[in-house]
């Protein structure tokens, strides 16, 4: 027991390190870029104990959207709180901040749970749980070390792992007129192998995930569902063993999130019976959060030709087609 | 609470160093012991020998890896490329990254023709360290 409490104290210390240079981050990130007339250390503080209730699930009816209104209100008020600690930063920069300030708070909570039952399993001296939280903490300790390089990604506006469908479908909307979709969303019309490919992407280059399945649902209600097939091309998490950047292909949502967006765009397909497809490019939580890994990037090539590959088989010369890029826009034009 | 945190470890930190040090004097008392005993040709030199090497094995062991937790303190930054490439003649152009920079960003001209000058990567590259994982194909 006493080896454990020694193992969890160490990698105590070490989160409360990597938490503590997250704060100081964030805070140096807000007066470099938002130049504030007054400190804003104390509103960071208050920003990183920050709380989002989620909805009652004992009627789940409904709770798709009380879950998105909720998350609505969350990000208002967290771009609110942005532009009041950072005046004088321009919209990529808000959305940097915010996503830096997030990654911030992440840290901290982790921090938080870990030093809880820390504290608890001492003050209880029970085997169970300080055994339990000793046995999860690898795993914690990679997702913490995550966070800290999304951190410093995020507060540079450098393009992060997760940005890799973004990426592609901004090398496929590359050149071609687009206009703003939905909330931080970007769409554009682009020939595409004898098809007309509706390529969506959230807005970038400033850090945000936009509201992808809310502009798949308007692209299909403007089309009157007359849409052939729905590309999705998204990172997804791979297993140990397999190698970052490697693409599979399937059939589905590939959306992560809170499932609202992957909710809405399912209702959709299922209301015009549209086939979906999915490219997914893998990598592990590290790469998602970080500076996008060379391999990665490597790969939004292949991904790109995997897609113009699956659009000769599965439809036909001027059918019209959705592909959208889903992930974190940061430090991805379009 | 925090600092009570950081108070234990510290005050652990320093019981480790002494029990370092008394192991380390010990095993080195125990290596003089066994001099002495070579000396006067006693037969229980040898296990005087074994237990001060042993120890000071054990004890450099201990402060080495004392050593490598303090290091270990550290938020590494990777190098980040940004490449930047001319759409008409592909001048190529590497440098690090710098704050604004973003993929598919437009910077100007281009130095040979007249072209237009574009982010067209950004990227950490990561190095393999160590030895080759064995992976089950």
């Amino acid at each position: 027991m006493y080896v454990m409490i020694r193992e969890i104290e160490g990698s105590l210390l070490r989160l409360k390190f990597i938490r503590d240079e997250g704060r100081k981050i964030a805070i140096k990130t807000i007066k470099e870029t938002g130049k504030p007339e007054v400190d804003p250390t104390k509103r960071v503080d208050q920003f990183l104990e920050y709380v989002t209730i989620p909805p009652q699930s004992m009627d789940p009816a409904g709770i798709v959207w009380k879950l998105e209104h909720i998350l609505d209100v969350r990000e208002d008020r967290f771009k609110d709180d942005v532009k009041l600690m950072a005046p004088a930063a321009d919209e990529t920069n808000i959305n940097n901040l915010e996503n830096t300030l997030e990654a911030a708070a992440a840290l901290n909570i982790i921090y938080k749970v870990i030093r809880h039952f820390y504290i608890l399993g001492k003050k209880t001296l029970s085997l169970y749980i300080i055994m339990q939280i000793q046995m999860i903490l690898p795993l914690i300790m990679r997702e913490a070390e995550a966070y800290a390089s999304a951190l410093k990604a995020f507060s540079f506006g450098q393009p992060i792992g997760d940005g890799a469908g973004a990426l592609v479908a901004a090398k496929l909307m590359h050149g071609h007129r687009k206009q703003k979709i939905e909330k931080d969303c970007v769409v554009a019309k682009v020939p595409l192998e004898g098809r007309t490919a509706y390529v969506i992407k959230a807005e970038g280059p400033g850090g945000n995930v936009g509201k992808p399945g809310e502009a798949i649902k308007r692209v299909v209600e403007k089309n009157d569902g007359k849409i052939s097939a729905i590309i999705m091309i998204d990172a997804a998490l791979k297993l140990e063993g397999e190698k970052p950047g490697e693409i599979a292909e399937g059939v589905g949502a590939a959306i992560g999130g809170p499932g609202t967006e992957q909710y809405k765009i399912e209702e959709s397909i299922l209301k015009y019976k549209i086939p979906i497809n999915a490219v997914i490019i893998k990598e592990d939580i590290g790469d998602a959060v970080s500076p996008m890994r060379k391999e990665i990037f490597d790969a939004t090539e292949v991904a790109v030709e995997t897609v113009k590959r699956v659009i000769k088989e599965r439809t036909k010369e001027g059918d019209t087609i959705i592909i959208a890029g889903i992930g974190n826009s940061i430090g991805v034009g379009q | 609470m925090s600092e009570e945190i950081e108070r234990t470890a510290r005050r652990f930190s320093s019981i480790v160093l002494i029990v370092i040090i008394v192991v380390l004097v010990l095993s080195l008392t125990a290596l003089y012991q066994a001099y002495e005993l070579y000396l006067t040709n006693d037969p229980t030199v040898g296990y005087y020998l074994l237990i001060g090497f042993v120890g000071l094995a054990l004890s450099t062991y201990m402060l080495f890896q004392t050593r490598r937790r303090i290091q270990g303190f550290t938020l590494k930054t990777p190098p980040i490329t940004t490449t930047i490439v001319c759409s008409k003649c592909g001048l190529k152009n590497v440098r690090n990254f710098e704050r604004g920079d973003y993929i598919l960003k437009e910077l100007g001209p281009c130095t040979k023709c007249e072209g237009t000058m574009m982010i067209s990567a950004i990227y950490r590259e990561v190095k393999q360290k160590g030895k080759k994982e064995k992976v089950f194909t």
